[in-house]
Protein backbone atom coordinates (compact mmCIF):
# COMPACT_ATOMS: atom_id res chain seq x y z
CA UNK A 1 0.00 0.00 0.00
CA UNK A 2 1.06 3.54 -1.14
CA UNK A 3 2.28 5.95 1.98
CA UNK A 4 -0.87 7.63 3.37
CA UNK A 5 -1.13 10.87 5.99
CA UNK A 6 -2.87 10.71 9.12
CA UNK A 7 -5.48 12.79 7.20
CA UNK A 8 -5.58 10.44 4.16
CA UNK A 9 -6.01 7.04 6.08
CA UNK A 10 -9.00 8.74 8.40
CA UNK A 11 -10.79 9.60 5.42
CA UNK A 12 -10.23 6.82 3.87
CA UNK A 13 -11.21 4.36 6.89
CA UNK A 14 -14.75 6.51 7.17
CA UNK A 15 -15.11 5.68 2.83
CA UNK A 16 -14.81 2.12 3.56
CA UNK A 17 -11.38 1.81 1.25
CA UNK A 18 -7.70 0.87 1.74
CA UNK A 19 -6.48 4.03 0.13
CA UNK A 20 -7.77 7.31 -1.02
CA UNK A 21 -5.77 10.38 -2.23
CA UNK A 22 -5.66 14.04 -2.76
CA UNK A 23 -8.32 15.54 -5.31
CA UNK A 24 -10.23 11.64 -4.95
CA UNK A 25 -14.38 12.30 -4.60
CA UNK A 26 -15.26 10.17 -1.41
CA UNK A 27 -19.00 9.33 0.08
CA UNK A 28 -17.92 8.64 3.58
CA UNK A 29 -19.78 7.83 7.28
CA UNK A 30 -19.79 11.05 9.41
CA UNK A 31 -18.86 10.01 13.41
CA UNK A 32 -20.54 13.68 14.88
CA UNK A 33 -22.58 16.21 13.13
CA UNK A 34 -22.79 19.55 14.75
CA UNK A 35 -24.51 22.77 14.48
CA UNK A 36 -25.07 25.67 16.47
CA UNK A 37 -28.12 28.59 16.86
CA UNK A 38 -27.01 30.14 14.31
CA UNK A 39 -26.26 27.45 11.25
CA UNK A 40 -28.70 24.52 12.88
CA UNK A 41 -32.00 26.49 12.22
CA UNK A 42 -31.13 26.08 8.43
CA UNK A 43 -30.53 22.56 8.70
CA UNK A 44 -33.61 21.73 10.60
CA UNK A 45 -35.79 24.04 8.35
CA UNK A 46 -33.56 21.84 5.09
CA UNK A 47 -34.36 18.62 7.48
CA UNK A 48 -38.06 18.91 7.48
CA UNK A 49 -38.85 20.88 3.76
CA UNK A 50 -37.75 17.46 1.95
CA UNK A 51 -39.59 15.51 4.78
CA UNK A 52 -37.18 13.94 6.83
CA UNK A 53 -38.58 12.08 9.92
CA UNK A 54 -35.65 10.56 11.86
CA UNK A 55 -32.34 11.88 12.62
CA UNK A 56 -29.53 9.29 11.36
CA UNK A 57 -28.55 8.62 14.84
CA UNK A 58 -29.78 10.38 17.94
CA UNK A 59 -26.40 10.08 19.79
CA UNK A 60 -24.15 11.78 16.80
CA UNK A 61 -26.05 14.67 15.86
CA UNK A 62 -25.07 17.66 18.35
CA UNK A 63 -26.28 20.64 18.86
CA UNK A 64 -25.05 23.44 20.80
CA UNK A 65 -26.71 26.97 21.26
CA UNK A 66 -23.87 29.13 22.04
CA UNK A 67 -23.48 31.95 19.75
CA UNK A 68 -26.39 34.43 20.73
CA UNK A 69 -26.91 32.62 24.62
CA UNK A 70 -27.78 33.70 26.67
CA UNK A 71 -30.59 35.15 23.97
CA UNK A 72 -29.30 38.37 23.22
CA UNK A 73 -32.92 39.09 21.71
CA UNK A 74 -36.27 38.04 20.55
CA UNK A 75 -35.19 36.89 17.23
CA UNK A 76 -32.22 35.07 18.76
CA UNK A 77 -34.41 33.61 21.08
CA UNK A 78 -36.56 32.16 18.41
CA UNK A 79 -33.39 30.59 16.69
CA UNK A 80 -32.53 28.80 19.85
CA UNK A 81 -35.65 27.24 20.35
CA UNK A 82 -36.31 25.64 17.11
CA UNK A 83 -32.64 24.02 18.19
CA UNK A 84 -34.53 23.32 21.63
CA UNK A 85 -37.71 22.09 20.25
CA UNK A 86 -35.84 19.97 17.76
CA UNK A 87 -33.17 18.54 20.25
CA UNK A 88 -36.58 17.10 22.31
CA UNK A 89 -38.23 16.16 19.28
CA UNK A 90 -35.30 13.68 18.00
CA UNK A 91 -34.11 13.34 21.53
CA UNK A 92 -30.89 14.45 20.82
CA UNK A 93 -28.06 12.92 23.37
CA UNK A 94 -25.77 15.85 23.13
CA UNK A 95 -27.85 19.18 22.92
CA UNK A 96 -26.18 21.80 25.55
CA UNK A 97 -28.62 24.68 26.89
CA UNK A 98 -28.77 26.88 29.87
CA UNK A 99 -25.91 25.90 32.60
CA UNK A 100 -24.54 23.17 30.59
CA UNK A 101 -23.92 25.35 27.08
CA UNK A 102 -20.42 26.15 26.40
CA UNK A 103 -18.37 27.41 23.58
CA UNK A 104 -18.97 24.11 21.10
CA UNK A 105 -15.08 23.67 20.06
CA UNK A 106 -14.46 23.95 23.82
CA UNK A 107 -17.25 21.89 25.02
CA UNK A 108 -16.96 18.77 22.58
CA UNK A 109 -13.52 17.76 23.59
CA UNK A 110 -13.68 18.35 27.05
CA UNK A 111 -17.14 16.02 27.21
CA UNK A 112 -15.61 13.34 25.20
CA UNK A 113 -18.03 13.60 22.24
CA UNK A 114 -14.92 13.95 19.88
CA UNK A 115 -12.52 11.58 19.94
CA UNK A 116 -9.02 10.54 17.90
CA UNK A 117 -9.47 8.72 14.40
CA UNK A 118 -13.42 10.50 14.28
CA UNK A 119 -14.70 12.37 11.12
CA UNK A 120 -16.83 15.39 12.29
CA UNK A 121 -18.37 17.76 10.32
CA UNK A 122 -19.84 20.94 11.85
CA UNK A 123 -21.40 23.82 10.83
CA UNK A 124 -19.23 26.07 11.96
CA UNK A 125 -16.03 27.31 10.49
CA UNK A 126 -13.99 26.29 13.62
CA UNK A 127 -14.80 22.60 13.93
CA UNK A 128 -11.24 22.09 12.39
CA UNK A 129 -10.34 22.26 16.45
CA UNK A 130 -10.99 18.90 16.82
CA UNK A 131 -7.93 18.06 14.67
CA UNK A 132 -6.34 18.89 18.00
CA UNK A 133 -7.25 15.39 19.17
CA UNK A 134 -6.07 13.30 15.45
CA UNK A 135 -9.70 13.62 14.03
CA UNK A 136 -10.14 14.41 10.73
CA UNK A 137 -12.68 17.48 11.42
CA UNK A 138 -13.91 20.19 8.71
CA UNK A 139 -16.23 22.93 9.19
CA UNK A 140 -19.53 23.19 6.45
CA UNK A 141 -23.03 24.67 5.75
CA UNK A 142 -26.20 24.46 7.01
CA UNK A 143 -27.14 22.36 3.68
CA UNK A 144 -24.56 19.87 4.49
CA UNK A 145 -24.99 19.43 8.04
CA UNK A 146 -28.89 18.74 7.04
CA UNK A 147 -27.92 16.31 4.85
CA UNK A 148 -25.39 14.45 7.59
CA UNK A 149 -28.56 14.61 10.01
CA UNK A 150 -30.81 12.30 7.38
CA UNK A 151 -28.23 10.08 5.88
CA UNK A 152 -24.72 10.15 8.18
CA UNK A 153 -22.67 10.53 4.97
CA UNK A 154 -21.34 13.32 3.14
CA UNK A 155 -19.11 13.70 0.20
CA UNK A 156 -15.49 15.33 0.74
CA UNK A 157 -12.68 15.75 -1.98
CA UNK A 158 -9.37 14.65 0.26
CA UNK A 159 -7.39 17.58 0.80
CA UNK A 160 -3.76 17.65 -0.09
CA UNK A 161 -1.69 17.74 2.70
CA UNK A 162 0.84 20.42 4.27
CA UNK A 163 3.03 19.94 7.03
CA UNK A 164 4.34 22.48 9.46
CA UNK A 165 7.35 21.48 11.40
CA UNK A 166 7.97 23.13 14.66
CA UNK A 167 11.08 22.77 16.65
CA UNK A 168 13.04 24.31 19.50
CA UNK A 169 11.63 25.16 22.43
CA UNK A 170 9.11 27.61 22.97
CA UNK A 171 10.25 31.10 24.26
CA UNK A 172 8.70 32.32 27.34
CA UNK A 173 4.74 34.02 26.70
CA UNK A 174 4.54 32.57 23.51
CA UNK A 175 1.58 29.40 23.04
CA UNK A 176 0.04 27.79 20.45
CA UNK A 177 -1.84 30.78 19.73
CA UNK A 178 1.87 32.66 18.15
CA UNK A 179 2.68 29.39 16.27
CA UNK A 180 -0.66 29.29 13.97
CA UNK A 181 -0.30 33.11 13.75
CA UNK A 182 3.03 32.95 12.78
CA UNK A 183 2.29 30.67 9.90
CA UNK A 184 -0.69 32.39 9.03
CA UNK A 185 1.42 36.06 8.72
CA UNK A 186 3.87 33.74 6.50
CA UNK A 187 1.55 31.78 3.65
CA UNK A 188 -1.74 34.63 3.87
CA UNK A 189 -5.45 33.80 4.61
CA UNK A 190 -5.73 31.29 1.62
CA UNK A 191 -2.22 30.04 1.92
CA UNK A 192 -3.57 26.27 2.43
CA UNK A 193 -6.51 26.99 0.81
CA UNK A 194 -8.48 23.60 0.13
CA UNK A 195 -5.88 21.32 1.92
CA UNK A 196 -4.96 20.09 5.03
CA UNK A 197 -2.83 21.16 7.58
CA UNK A 198 -0.34 18.63 9.61
CA UNK A 199 1.20 20.52 12.55
CA UNK A 200 4.56 18.40 13.56
CA UNK A 201 7.75 18.29 15.41
CA UNK A 202 9.40 18.49 18.49
CA UNK A 203 7.94 21.44 19.88
CA UNK A 204 3.92 20.22 18.52
CA UNK A 205 5.00 16.74 21.18
CA UNK A 206 5.40 19.26 24.03
CA UNK A 207 2.86 21.15 23.67
CA UNK A 208 -0.64 21.02 25.67
CA UNK A 209 -3.64 19.84 24.26
CA UNK A 210 -4.95 23.74 25.19
CA UNK A 211 -2.77 25.16 22.97
CA UNK A 212 -2.73 21.95 20.06
CA UNK A 213 -6.76 23.18 20.34
CA UNK A 214 -5.92 27.00 19.47
CA UNK A 215 -3.99 25.78 16.76
CA UNK A 216 -5.90 23.92 14.95
CA UNK A 217 -8.55 26.35 15.56
CA UNK A 218 -6.85 28.70 13.56
CA UNK A 219 -6.32 26.26 10.28
CA UNK A 220 -9.40 28.13 8.30
CA UNK A 221 -8.25 31.30 8.97
CA UNK A 222 -5.19 30.10 6.89
CA UNK A 223 -8.26 28.59 4.22
CA UNK A 224 -7.92 25.36 5.49
CA UNK A 225 -10.25 22.49 4.90
CA UNK A 226 -8.59 21.13 8.61
CA UNK A 227 -6.00 20.74 10.21
CA UNK A 228 -4.62 17.76 12.55
CA UNK A 229 -1.91 17.11 15.11
CA UNK A 230 -1.21 12.69 15.55
CA UNK A 231 -2.61 11.89 18.74
CA UNK A 232 0.37 11.28 21.11
CA UNK A 233 0.69 10.16 25.23
CA UNK A 234 -0.81 14.07 25.52
CA UNK A 235 -3.49 13.19 23.74
CA UNK A 236 -3.95 10.27 25.79
CA UNK A 237 -3.66 11.73 29.39
CA UNK A 238 -6.59 14.35 27.89
CA UNK A 239 -9.01 11.59 25.90
CA UNK A 240 -8.95 8.78 28.45
CA UNK A 241 -10.80 9.77 31.09
CA UNK A 242 -13.80 11.66 28.85
CA UNK A 243 -14.09 9.65 25.30
CA UNK A 244 -17.40 8.12 25.57
CA UNK A 245 -16.74 6.13 22.44
CA UNK A 246 -13.39 3.81 21.82
CA UNK A 247 -10.91 5.75 20.12
CA UNK A 248 -8.17 5.40 17.49
CA UNK A 249 -4.88 6.60 16.74
CA UNK A 250 -3.89 7.24 13.54
CA UNK A 251 -0.41 8.80 12.32
CA UNK A 252 1.36 9.73 9.22
CA UNK A 253 3.14 7.23 7.26
CA UNK A 254 6.78 8.00 6.55
CA UNK A 255 7.13 8.48 3.03
CA UNK A 256 3.39 10.26 3.05
CA UNK A 257 3.02 12.88 0.08
CA UNK A 258 2.71 16.43 0.79
CA UNK A 259 1.92 19.38 -1.16
CA UNK A 260 4.40 21.35 0.93
CA UNK A 261 6.52 21.23 4.13
CA UNK A 262 7.78 24.19 6.01
CA UNK A 263 10.03 24.03 9.17
CA UNK A 264 10.30 26.65 12.08
CA UNK A 265 12.61 27.12 15.05
CA UNK A 266 10.74 28.59 17.74
CA UNK A 267 13.10 29.70 19.28
CA UNK A 268 12.78 32.89 16.41
CA UNK A 269 9.31 32.95 17.24
CA UNK A 270 8.04 35.53 19.44
CA UNK A 271 4.18 36.47 20.99
CA UNK A 272 2.19 37.61 17.55
CA UNK A 273 -0.13 40.02 17.21
CA UNK A 274 -2.57 40.22 14.17
CA UNK A 275 -3.12 43.84 13.16
CA UNK A 276 -6.52 44.83 11.79
CA UNK A 277 -8.25 43.60 8.88
CA UNK A 278 -6.96 40.24 8.62
CA UNK A 279 -5.35 37.64 10.54
CA UNK A 280 -2.31 37.63 7.85
CA UNK A 281 -1.30 41.01 8.95
CA UNK A 282 1.05 39.53 11.82
CA UNK A 283 3.91 41.00 13.93
CA UNK A 284 5.74 40.48 16.57
CA UNK A 285 4.23 42.43 19.48
CA UNK A 286 7.44 43.86 20.28
CA UNK A 287 6.79 45.90 17.02
CA UNK A 288 3.39 47.13 17.52
CA UNK A 289 4.08 49.97 19.36
CA UNK A 290 1.75 52.24 21.32
CA UNK A 291 -1.45 51.17 19.88
CA UNK A 292 -4.63 52.04 22.51
CA UNK A 293 -6.87 49.91 23.55
CA UNK A 294 -10.57 50.24 24.70
CA UNK A 295 -11.43 46.63 25.02
CA UNK A 296 -9.80 43.29 25.87
CA UNK A 297 -11.65 40.12 24.89
CA UNK A 298 -10.30 37.09 26.44
CA UNK A 299 -12.21 33.67 25.65
CA UNK A 300 -13.35 31.95 22.43
CA UNK A 301 -13.26 28.33 20.93
CA UNK A 302 -9.81 30.00 20.19
CA UNK A 303 -8.47 30.84 23.44
CA UNK A 304 -11.30 30.51 26.69
CA UNK A 305 -9.62 27.27 27.79
CA UNK A 306 -8.32 26.61 31.50
CA UNK A 307 -4.32 27.36 30.25
CA UNK A 308 -5.60 30.71 28.70
CA UNK A 309 -7.10 31.85 31.64
CA UNK A 310 -4.58 30.61 33.83
CA UNK A 311 -1.84 32.51 32.07
CA UNK A 312 -4.26 35.66 32.34
CA UNK A 313 -4.40 35.13 36.16
CA UNK A 314 -0.81 35.10 36.48
CA UNK A 315 -0.08 37.87 34.79
CA UNK A 316 -3.34 40.22 36.18
CA UNK A 317 -2.30 38.71 40.12
CA UNK A 318 -2.04 42.32 42.01
CA UNK A 319 -2.40 44.33 39.28
CA UNK A 320 -5.42 46.56 37.87
CA UNK A 321 -6.48 47.45 34.24
CA UNK A 322 -5.95 50.69 32.71
CA UNK A 323 -8.27 53.04 34.00
CA UNK A 324 -10.02 53.32 30.48
CA UNK A 325 -10.16 50.14 29.65
CA UNK A 326 -12.80 47.39 29.65
CA UNK A 327 -11.21 43.68 30.36
CA UNK A 328 -14.00 40.84 29.57
CA UNK A 329 -13.26 37.33 30.53
CA UNK A 330 -15.32 34.02 29.18
CA UNK A 331 -14.53 31.25 30.57
CA UNK A 332 -15.26 28.76 27.26
CA UNK A 333 -16.79 26.00 29.32
CA UNK A 334 -19.42 25.71 32.59
CA UNK A 335 -16.12 23.38 33.35
CA UNK A 336 -13.36 25.93 32.78
CA UNK A 337 -15.58 27.93 34.43
CA UNK A 338 -15.90 26.14 37.59
CA UNK A 339 -12.10 25.60 37.66
CA UNK A 340 -11.03 29.32 37.41
CA UNK A 341 -13.61 30.09 40.43
CA UNK A 342 -12.71 26.97 42.30
CA UNK A 343 -8.69 27.85 41.63
CA UNK A 344 -9.41 31.99 42.75
CA UNK A 345 -8.53 33.32 39.03
CA UNK A 346 -12.43 35.42 39.56
CA UNK A 347 -10.83 36.91 42.78
CA UNK A 348 -7.95 38.25 40.49
CA UNK A 349 -9.95 39.21 37.49
CA UNK A 350 -12.56 40.85 39.59
CA UNK A 351 -9.88 42.91 41.52
CA UNK A 352 -8.20 43.62 38.76
CA UNK A 353 -10.87 45.32 37.23
CA UNK A 354 -12.44 42.68 34.56
CA UNK A 355 -15.80 41.13 33.92
CA UNK A 356 -16.63 38.06 33.77
CA UNK A 357 -19.04 36.75 31.20
CA UNK A 358 -21.00 33.50 31.26
CA UNK A 359 -19.75 31.12 28.62
CA UNK A 360 -20.68 32.63 25.14
CA UNK A 361 -19.41 33.32 21.46
CA UNK A 362 -20.67 36.58 21.90
CA UNK A 363 -17.94 39.58 21.54
CA UNK A 364 -16.00 37.17 18.92
CA UNK A 365 -18.44 37.57 16.28
CA UNK A 366 -19.87 40.77 16.83
CA UNK A 367 -23.23 39.07 18.86
CA UNK A 368 -22.73 40.44 21.99
CA UNK A 369 -21.59 40.85 25.35
CA UNK A 370 -19.36 43.20 24.33
CA UNK A 371 -19.99 45.04 21.02
CA UNK A 372 -16.84 48.26 19.37
CA UNK A 373 -18.50 51.21 19.02
CA UNK A 374 -16.98 53.39 15.74
CA UNK A 375 -13.39 54.26 16.55
CA UNK A 376 -12.77 52.04 19.05
CA UNK A 377 -10.02 49.37 19.24
CA UNK A 378 -10.09 46.02 20.52
CA UNK A 379 -7.53 43.70 21.84
CA UNK A 380 -8.88 39.62 21.46
CA UNK A 381 -7.60 36.16 21.85
CA UNK A 382 -10.11 35.60 19.19
CA UNK A 383 -9.64 34.32 16.06
CA UNK A 384 -10.92 36.64 13.40
CA UNK A 385 -10.31 40.87 12.86
CA UNK A 386 -12.36 41.19 10.08
CA UNK A 387 -13.74 44.70 9.34
CA UNK A 388 -16.58 45.11 11.71
CA UNK A 389 -16.34 42.07 13.67
CA UNK A 390 -16.74 42.97 16.91
CA UNK A 391 -19.29 46.18 16.12
CA UNK A 392 -18.91 48.81 14.34
CA UNK A 393 -17.21 48.80 10.79
CA UNK A 394 -15.24 51.46 11.92
CA UNK A 395 -14.05 49.76 15.23
CA UNK A 396 -10.77 47.83 14.91
CA UNK A 397 -9.58 44.03 15.78
CA UNK A 398 -6.34 42.89 16.98
CA UNK A 399 -5.45 39.59 17.81
CA UNK A 400 -2.91 37.61 19.88
CA UNK A 401 -2.52 35.52 22.65
CA UNK A 402 -3.77 35.54 26.69
CA UNK A 403 -0.70 36.65 27.87
CA UNK A 404 -0.33 39.81 25.61
CA UNK A 405 -4.43 40.28 26.22
CA UNK A 406 -3.57 40.31 30.17
CA UNK A 407 -0.63 42.52 29.49
CA UNK A 408 -2.59 44.89 27.07
CA UNK A 409 -5.28 45.17 29.71
CA UNK A 410 -3.03 46.35 32.37
CA UNK A 411 -0.83 48.73 30.21
CA UNK A 412 -4.06 50.30 28.55
CA UNK A 413 -1.73 49.86 24.83
CA UNK A 414 -0.54 46.62 23.43
CA UNK A 415 2.11 45.18 25.48
CA UNK A 416 4.61 42.84 25.34
CA UNK A 417 3.55 40.16 29.03
CA UNK A 418 7.35 41.22 30.14
CA UNK A 419 6.75 44.84 29.95
CA UNK A 420 4.11 44.25 33.36
CA UNK A 421 5.69 41.25 34.66
CA UNK A 422 9.45 42.36 35.56
CA UNK B 1 -28.03 29.05 -17.51
CA UNK B 2 -27.58 32.47 -19.41
CA UNK B 3 -27.20 35.97 -17.06
CA UNK B 4 -26.59 39.31 -18.21
CA UNK B 5 -26.31 42.35 -15.72
CA UNK B 6 -24.24 44.68 -14.15
CA UNK B 7 -21.05 43.95 -12.80
CA UNK B 8 -20.44 44.95 -8.79
CA UNK B 9 -16.84 45.01 -8.23
CA UNK B 10 -15.15 43.87 -5.31
CA UNK B 11 -11.28 43.17 -3.94
CA UNK B 12 -9.72 40.34 -2.28
CA UNK B 13 -10.49 38.50 0.65
CA UNK B 14 -14.10 39.72 1.19
CA UNK B 15 -15.20 37.50 4.24
CA UNK B 16 -18.55 36.67 5.26
CA UNK B 17 -18.70 39.13 7.89
CA UNK B 18 -18.56 41.83 5.25
CA UNK B 19 -21.23 39.70 2.92
CA UNK B 20 -23.85 39.58 5.49
CA UNK B 21 -22.59 40.90 9.27
CA UNK B 22 -23.41 39.12 12.39
CA UNK B 23 -25.74 41.56 13.70
CA UNK B 24 -27.90 40.47 11.36
CA UNK B 25 -27.72 36.32 11.83
CA UNK B 26 -30.83 36.09 14.49
CA UNK B 27 -32.30 35.50 11.59
CA UNK B 28 -32.20 32.95 8.22
CA UNK B 29 -34.71 35.01 6.19
CA UNK B 30 -33.65 35.55 2.54
CA UNK B 31 -35.61 38.74 2.46
CA UNK B 32 -34.39 40.44 5.48
CA UNK B 33 -30.78 39.34 4.60
CA UNK B 34 -31.10 40.46 1.20
CA UNK B 35 -31.72 43.98 3.00
CA UNK B 36 -27.96 43.70 4.49
CA UNK B 37 -25.94 42.18 1.64
CA UNK B 38 -22.68 42.94 1.34
CA UNK B 39 -22.93 46.06 3.70
CA UNK B 40 -20.22 46.44 5.33
CA UNK B 41 -18.24 46.24 1.92
CA UNK B 42 -20.46 48.93 0.40
CA UNK B 43 -23.47 50.19 2.31
CA UNK B 44 -25.39 51.24 -0.87
CA UNK B 45 -25.00 47.70 -2.47
CA UNK B 46 -28.51 46.12 -1.28
CA UNK B 47 -30.73 49.45 -2.23
CA UNK B 48 -29.08 49.85 -5.56
CA UNK B 49 -28.26 46.14 -6.92
CA UNK B 50 -30.78 45.05 -9.59
CA UNK B 51 -32.02 41.36 -10.42
CA UNK B 52 -29.63 39.74 -12.87
CA UNK B 53 -26.31 41.77 -11.48
CA UNK B 54 -23.30 39.94 -11.56
CA UNK B 55 -20.63 40.07 -8.04
CA UNK B 56 -17.07 40.10 -9.65
CA UNK B 57 -14.04 39.73 -6.82
CA UNK B 58 -10.50 38.89 -6.66
CA UNK B 59 -9.28 36.13 -4.62
CA UNK B 60 -10.86 34.24 -1.17
CA UNK B 61 -13.75 35.12 -2.11
CA UNK B 62 -16.25 34.20 1.32
CA UNK B 63 -13.70 33.50 3.68
CA UNK B 64 -14.27 33.31 7.12
CA UNK B 65 -16.99 31.56 8.57
CA UNK B 66 -19.82 28.83 7.34
CA UNK B 67 -22.30 30.44 7.68
CA UNK B 68 -24.62 29.88 4.62
CA UNK B 69 -26.58 33.12 5.04
CA UNK B 70 -23.66 34.91 3.09
CA UNK B 71 -24.91 32.62 -0.08
CA UNK B 72 -28.41 33.14 0.81
CA UNK B 73 -28.20 36.71 1.35
CA UNK B 74 -26.55 36.88 -2.46
CA UNK B 75 -28.87 34.98 -4.08
CA UNK B 76 -31.82 36.88 -2.48
CA UNK B 77 -30.85 40.28 -3.18
CA UNK B 78 -31.43 39.18 -6.95
CA UNK B 79 -27.47 38.59 -7.73
CA UNK B 80 -27.33 35.89 -10.64
CA UNK B 81 -23.54 34.58 -10.06
CA UNK B 82 -20.59 35.34 -8.43
CA UNK B 83 -17.28 35.72 -10.52
CA UNK B 84 -13.55 35.42 -8.29
CA UNK B 85 -10.29 34.77 -8.96
CA UNK B 86 -10.96 31.98 -6.01
CA UNK B 87 -13.26 31.30 -3.22
CA UNK B 88 -12.94 30.28 0.10
CA UNK B 89 -14.02 26.56 0.36
CA UNK B 90 -17.21 26.83 2.49
CA UNK B 91 -18.45 30.08 0.67
CA UNK B 92 -18.31 27.26 -3.04
CA UNK B 93 -19.38 24.38 -0.90
CA UNK B 94 -22.70 26.20 0.12
CA UNK B 95 -22.98 27.96 -2.75
CA UNK B 96 -23.68 25.01 -4.99
CA UNK B 97 -25.64 23.14 -1.55
CA UNK B 98 -28.06 25.68 -1.99
CA UNK B 99 -27.84 27.24 -5.46
CA UNK B 100 -26.06 30.25 -5.97
CA UNK B 101 -24.26 30.49 -9.32
CA UNK B 102 -20.34 30.60 -8.83
CA UNK B 103 -17.16 30.94 -11.36
CA UNK B 104 -13.77 31.18 -10.70
CA UNK B 105 -12.14 33.26 -13.88
CA UNK B 106 -8.72 35.38 -12.94
CA UNK B 107 -8.69 36.94 -16.11
CA UNK B 108 -12.49 37.82 -15.57
CA UNK B 109 -11.59 38.69 -12.29
CA UNK B 110 -8.66 40.90 -13.29
CA UNK B 111 -10.15 43.42 -16.44
CA UNK B 112 -13.79 43.88 -14.79
CA UNK B 113 -14.81 47.21 -13.15
CA UNK B 114 -17.76 48.20 -11.63
CA UNK B 115 -20.31 49.18 -13.91
CA UNK B 116 -19.23 46.64 -16.91
CA UNK B 117 -22.04 44.76 -18.73
CA UNK B 118 -20.96 40.72 -18.13
CA UNK B 119 -22.79 38.23 -19.76
CA UNK B 120 -22.29 34.31 -18.39
CA UNK B 121 -23.21 31.24 -19.99
CA UNK B 122 -23.52 28.76 -16.86
CA UNK B 123 -23.75 25.66 -19.38
CA UNK B 124 -20.52 26.66 -21.20
CA UNK B 125 -18.43 28.73 -18.19
CA UNK B 126 -17.94 31.21 -20.83
CA UNK B 127 -17.91 34.81 -19.53
CA UNK B 128 -18.14 37.92 -21.96
CA UNK B 129 -17.27 41.52 -20.62
CA UNK B 130 -20.02 43.54 -23.20
CA UNK B 131 -18.28 46.76 -22.21
CA UNK B 132 -15.03 46.20 -22.70
CA UNK B 133 -15.68 43.71 -25.84
CA UNK B 134 -13.58 40.58 -23.81
CA UNK B 135 -13.79 37.02 -23.80
CA UNK B 136 -12.71 35.06 -20.97
CA UNK B 137 -13.36 30.79 -20.11
CA UNK B 138 -14.04 30.43 -16.45
CA UNK B 139 -12.49 26.95 -15.33
CA UNK B 140 -14.60 24.26 -15.43
CA UNK B 141 -17.10 23.00 -12.49
CA UNK B 142 -15.81 19.67 -11.43
CA UNK B 143 -18.26 17.12 -13.13
CA UNK B 144 -19.67 15.75 -9.46
CA UNK B 145 -20.33 19.10 -8.84
CA UNK B 146 -22.58 18.90 -12.26
CA UNK B 147 -24.32 16.55 -11.17
CA UNK B 148 -25.01 18.32 -8.36
CA UNK B 149 -26.41 20.65 -9.50
CA UNK B 150 -28.16 18.48 -12.25
CA UNK B 151 -30.16 16.95 -9.42
CA UNK B 152 -31.31 20.15 -8.14
CA UNK B 153 -29.08 20.52 -5.38
CA UNK B 154 -27.74 18.31 -2.20
CA UNK B 155 -31.01 17.95 -0.45
CA UNK B 156 -32.23 16.99 -3.49
CA UNK B 157 -30.09 14.56 -4.28
CA UNK B 158 -30.72 13.14 -1.19
CA UNK B 159 -34.15 13.10 -1.95
CA UNK B 160 -33.78 11.36 -5.33
CA UNK B 161 -31.81 8.50 -3.32
CA UNK B 162 -34.58 7.92 -1.63
CA UNK B 163 -32.79 8.20 1.61
CA UNK B 164 -35.29 10.32 3.25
Amino acid sequence: MKPMTITEKILARHAGVKEVAPGELINAKVDIALGNDITAPIAISEFRRIGAKKVFNRNKVVLVPDHFTPNKDIKSAEQCKILRDFAREHKLKHYYDGGEVGVEHALLPEKGVVVPGDLVIGADSHTCTYGALGAFSTGVGSTDLAAVMITGELWFKVPESMKFVFNGRLRKWVSGKDLILHIIGEIGVDGALYRAMEFTGSAIDRLSMDSRMSMCNMAIEAGAKSGIIAPDATTEAYVSKRAERPYKFYSSDAGAAYSEVREYDCAEIEPKVACPHLPENTKNVSDVKNVSIDQVVIGSCTNGRLEDLEVAAKILRGRKIAKHLRLIIIPATPFIYNEAMKKGWFDIFLRAGAIISPPTCGPCLGGHMGILAAGERALATTNRNFLGRMGDVKSEVYLANPAVAAATAIKGKIAHPDEVTK
Amino acid sequence: MKFNGKAWKFGADIDTDRIIPARYLNTSDPKELAKHCMEDADPSFASRVRAGDVIVADKNFGCGSSREHAPIAIKASGVACVIARSFARIFYRNSFNMGLPILECEEAAASTESGDVIEVDMSTGEIVNVTKGKRFKARPIPPFMQELIAAGGLMESIRKKGAV
